[in-house]
């Protein structure tokens, strides 16, 4: 459990330092990514091509294994058919996306730095994170941990 | 865009999905940092702790980077009402819709899920609308 912990924290340090490497502590890059129509900045491109390069080469190999170094099992997603809770949840997700340029790593990294927009921005992701589980506990569904990337 | 930029951003972006698999080598989970901030909301079935040095990691690296390479931030240019209604959509929508950027964008596309493609590109789409909205209605950018 104390390993585990330690190695969450390492990678969020490494995830923040990629972060602010590729400049997405910056929310105006992203934006201009966005700006397909105006002055676009390819940055975003660069950044996805990096991460997705890496982490498909690196994904591929470890999960080959058994089982992780310090954990019973990998919580992989199985789900595979898309519904309207995805499509609608992701075009939502867009339009603060694209209002703010901020999404929930950069903005995290970005409160020690980022001032008073962060902070305005996170406090109205955490109010809209719990608004959803409020009304998903009662719809009387069960509230599961949103599985990353499913 | 200078040449220097675009090899940040691949080095950076190559050094977020490594830190991604270092998270699935040890601890066997995807790094969502929109569904890992979520659990710690609730009391997820995978354990609360890891979340929480996570997010603490996210935030503890701001704080190393705001000291040691401070020009790397700037703060968004949306105003503070619009701020906060952007946080909400972000947050309900990344729960709504099972991911983020980092999520869908990066550990879904990577491992070929067709749930987090189509995902990536709705809020690609709706979040190139939102800017070319704003430009037109609110000037130039």
């Amino acid at each position: 459990m104390k390993r585990q912990v330690l190695a969450a924290l390492g990678c969020g340090l490494l995830f923040a330092v990629g972060l602010a490497l590729s400049g997405m502590t910056e929310p105006v890059k992203v934006l201009g990514f966005l700006n397909f129509f105006g002055r676009w900045d390819p940055t975003l491109a660069f950044v996805m091509m990096g991460a997705v390069g890496s982490h498909a080469i690196l994904f591929r190999v470890i999960i080959r294994r058994a089982k992780p170094v310090l954990a019973g099992e990998f919580a992989i997603p199985s789900k595979r058919d898309l519904d309207r809770a995805l499509i609608l949840g992701s075009a939502l997700f867009g339009v603060g996306w694209g209002l703010s340029g901020y999404c929930p790593g950069p903005v995290l990294t970005s409160l020690a730095a980022g001032g008073r927009p962060a902070l305005a921005f996170a406090a109205g992701m955490v109010g809209g994170m719990a608004a959803y589980g409020l009304l998903q506990r009662r719809r009387g569904g069960t509230v599961k941990a949103m599985g990353a990337g499913t | 865009m200078s040449v220097s930029t675009a090899a940040l951003a691949l080095a950076g972006g190559a050094l977020m999905g490594v830190a991604a698999a270092l998270l699935l080598l040890f601890n066997g989970h995807l790094a969502g940092v929109g569904g890992i901030v979520a659990g710690l909301f609730q009391r997820p079935a995978g354990g609360w702790a890891w979340r929480a040095a996570f997010v603490s990691g996210l935030l503890a690296g701001g704080v190393l980077l705001a000291l040691l390479y401070p020009s790397a931030f700037a703060p968004s240019p949306a105003s503070g009402t619009l701020l906060v209604i952007a946080g909400v959509a972000v947050g309900f929508g990344a729960r709504l819709g099972g991911g983020c950027t980092s999520g869908h964008g990066i550990c879904g596309i990577s491992r070929l899920s067709r749930r987090a493609t189509a995902a990536t590109l709705t809020f690609m789409l709706t979040g190139a609308v939102v800017v070319t909205l704003v430009r037109l209605l609110g000037g130039s950018r």
